[in-house]
């Protein structure tokens, strides 16, 4: 009780310290939250892409088609279990500024590939039944207002349709959901057979091939038997696992997310040094008072205990709010930029190493005063009144 | 006139004893100056990628060159112009001339795979397809090593920008796309500029490569003067023959810079915005201990009949210099650290890389120093009205 006490009584020794201390940590772990949420948005889903799953593309590059015929081809290789395809739209809704990812599939394969995303299974099959149908992610759903049985036009940039319109309709039949944070849910799918059959040129080409492999363990072999296949073709492959695909298009944004990433983790330590200083500094100041406990008998142990179990208090209160606060801003809040990182999430795992952080503040802090005061003589104490 | 000398050198007075008495109170006094100089050095750092960015792109363009492409296209990427096109283009009014005729390119715009120096992963890279007078188009441009390619081979000329972020472009080098061998025979700069990423060809042999045809996908137009383009451009969209957008090529290449710098400004105003706060509270918990160091002095000087003014302003004095001296150093470490620091990422307009220098603007310094004052004032704030607030005798008796 009296160990609670004395606690209290430091910790309102100097409100408007204690304060801000508090807040300043708090600070420290809401930058914590938001970096740890910029940091997976700008590695473009490379922790939640299929071990099991390869991409096929264009050996010059992404932008290139390949034939549908490839498709069949390669589920003959031994080792692929199934495969699905995709195309880039690139329309607009409306304005250049609302922009979301549109892909043209295969509407069965691509849902059966990609079962992190979550349709209402009469969602599923009206789509499967309207050839101008669309399904839309959650996050863009709610973005634009999309309703399943609206309808939205999308201006075609590279595709165009035979009657020499532009403006393709599509029917909302479905909204997907995730089945884990970090999936996104931002596009916009619709059939490939609507594509193709109503664009100018371009038929029976594909953007790129999704492949599941039976063995992740052997995906590089079946990743050269596809490749072999098709050397010295007209459209030759480049085969690599989803995982290798986003981290090369992670690489891409390059230098920025990595600057980004850089700049916030030498500000957040740089916070926590300096709260760090204060809390060891306001310990330093009482010297004289711990000298004055030990002299009416409190043992080196409860005093070490004492200077040890305020610096963990400030720093879990402090660390904990932050966490907490940068936890719901970005739930709730969405990201900083309206709308430019598909995923914007504080990630489980950063939130648990953001707690060892926090434990690690009150230790780091509170070590050096702490054993001082613990090996502090009285007589030294006492000296410095 | 005696009196304002007098109430001057009271407040100078003041000043100079809270600011020379700094030395004492070194360490917190540096932790704040070092928070705050964080901050600085974030916000320019972070918005000198923006502005680097933009100005590459911004750089880019002149109001003298328009660009047409397909109608409804938003990019280059996306447009396609068939060479009956491209020839009523090119004869559009407006267009500068000279003995081999208009002053024109009709272009194709392709995406080519080439690994990044840095991480040995593949980058999409513009590989350019140009005619003729591409070059002579496009301000500034000009051939700094080896020479230019020569029409119907396969040779390609690259930006100096692209040679330093990619592999395998020294001039003397080969490539292999499409399953034809290309040599590299030059290197070109083009002051900064978006085409220092791309890599050029000529068109006419990238069209059977890529499987287009006879096709283009934008032309490139010098105009008479900058004034001759709404002629142009009302003259092409009227056109009934042709479906086409008109564009100055200034107003093309700034528009891509939009998303990417929403994204930064975006992201660097939310981390400085919350360092700022945190710098805040830094400096308030300074400088309050610093007027608690000094509690009797402050008391002694107000008992003595110094008014509540000049304690005021020498606080906020101390704390705005210390804000500011931790400004000038974060504004200075912004600018040797990241001026001119080249970098390469994806211009989602183009889906392909732009390399890019950061740039550490005098307008992004002087927003830094502002925000410093800014966190150097509230910091004070507080502290300063508590000062002098306290009772003289309660202050006193605190000896």
């Amino acid at each position: 009780m009296t160990q609670l006490a004395l606690l209290r009584s430091t910790l309102l020794r100097r409100k408007a310290r204690t304060v801000f201390t508090l807040l300043s940590i708090l600070v420290a772990f809401v930058l914590y939250g938001y970096l740890s949420a910029i940091d997976l948005a700008f590695s473009l889903g490379v922790d939640v892409s299929g071990v099991d799953r390869l991409i096929v593309q264009n050996k010059v590059s992404l932008i290139q088609p390949l034939p549908i015929a490839y498709g069949p081809r390669i589920e003959q290789i031994q080792g692929v279990v199934s495969t699905t395809h995709m195309n880039w739209f690139g329309g607009i809704y409306q304005d250049t500024k609302n922009f979301f990812p549109q892909f043209a599939v295969q509407s069965e394969s691509f849902l059966d590939m990609y079962t992190e995303y979550v349709v209402p299974p009469e969602q599923r099959t009206a789509w499967a039944a309207n050839r101008t149908g669309a399904l839309v992610g959650r996050k863009t759903a709610e973005r634009y207002g999309f309703k399943v049985g609206d309808r939205i036009p999308i201006q075609g940039t590279f595709f165009r349709k035979r009657d020499g319109s532009s403006t393709w309709e599509f029917t909302i039949d479905g909204i997907y959901k995730g089945d884990r944070a970090g999936v996104d849910e931002t596009n916009f799918i619709f059939h490939y057979e609507y594509l193709d059959e109503a664009s100018i040129g371009g038929a029976g080409l594909v953007g790129w091939y999704v492949v599941r492999v039976d063995d992740p363990e052997r995906s590089a072999a079946v990743a050269k038997a596809i490749d072999a296949g098709f050397e010295n073709s007209p459209f030759e492959s480049r085969t690599t696992t989803e995982k290798a695909f986003a981290q090369s298009f992670a690489n891409q944004l390059g230098d920025i997310g990595a600057i980004l990433r850089a700049v916030m983790t030498a500000v957040f330590f740089t916070i926590l040094l300096v709260s760090g200083n204060t809390m060891a500094q306001s310990v330093r100041e009482r010297t004289s008072e711990l000298g004055v406990l030990k002299t009416i008998g409190f043992t080196d142990g409860r005093i070490l205990g004492l200077v040890l179990a305020e610096s963990m208090l400030l720093a879990l209160v402090g660390g904990g709010a932050g966490l907490a606060l940068s936890w719901l801003a970005i739930k709730f809040g969405g990201d900083p930029t309206s709308g430019f990182l598909a995923v914007f999430i504080f990630p489980v795992r950063d939130l648990v190493s953001g707690f060892g952080y926090v434990l690690l503040l009150g230790l780091a802090a509170g070590a050096i005063p702490s054993l001082r005061a613990r090996r502090l003589t009285i007589a030294e104490a006492l000296r410095r009144l | 006139m005696q009196e304002l000398a007098n109430a001057l050198s009271r407040y100078a007075l003041v000043t100079w004893t809270s600011v020379s008495t700094i030395p004492q109170r070194l360490g917190s006094s540096l932790a704040a100056a070092f928070g705050v100089a964080g901050v600085v050095t974030v916000l320019v750092a972070v918005l000198s990628i923006a502005e680097g960015f933009q100005a590459a792109l911004a750089g880019t363009g002149s109001n003298k060159t328009a660009i047409v492409m397909r109608g409804g296209s938003d990019t280059e990427m996306s447009s396609i112009l068939s060479m009956d096109d491209t020839k009523i283009i090119v004869d559009g009014p407006g267009v500068r001339r000279d003995v081999n005729g208009p002053i024109a390119s009709a272009e194709l715009f392709v995406v080519v795979d080439i690994p990044k120096k840095s991480t040995g992963t593949p980058a999409n890279v513009t590989l350019r397809g140009v005619q003729p007078a591409a070059i002579s188009i496009r301000r500034d441009m000009r051939i700094v090593a080896g020479r230019g390619f020569e029409p119907g081979k396969n040779e390609i000329i690259v930006g100096v920008g692209a040679a330093r972020q990619f592999a395998g472009l020294a001039v003397g080098s080969r490539l292999n796309w499409g399953g034809a061998e290309w040599a590299v025979v030059g290197h070109f700069d083009s002051g900064g500029s978006v085409w220092e990423s791309e890599a050029w060809c000529d068109a006419s042999i990238l069209q059977p490569l890529f499987l287009r045809g006879s096709t283009f996908q934008s032309v490139y137009l010098s105009l008479e003067s900058a004034d001759a383009f709404d002629e142009l451009k009302d003259s092409l969209t009227s056109d009934p023959r042709v479906d086409v957008m008109v564009l100055r090529e200034s107003d093309y290449f700034a528009e891509q810079s939009e998303i990417l710098h929403l994204l930064i400004t975006g992201l660097g105003f939310l981390v400085a915005g919350l360092m700022a706060v945190g710098a805040v509270f830094g400096a308030v918990n300074t400088m309050y201990s610093a007027v608690a160091a000094r509690t009797r002095e402050i008391a002694t000087l107000r008992a003595i009949g110094f008014g509540g003014g000049p304690v005021l302003v020498a606080i906020l004095f101390e704390s705005s210099l210390l804000a500011l001296a931790g400004g000038v150093v974060g504004g200075i470490g912004a600018w040797a650290g990241f001026n001119g620091y080249q970098a390469t990422t994806l211009n989602w307009a183009s889906f392909s890389q732009v390399t890019f220098a950061f740039r550490v603007t005098p307008g992004l310094v002087l927003a830094g120093l502002a925000l410093a004052l800014v966190v150097g004032l509230l910091g004070g704030l507080w502290p300063a009205i508590r000062a002098v607030r306290l009772p003289v005798a309660t202050a006193l008796r605190e000896l």
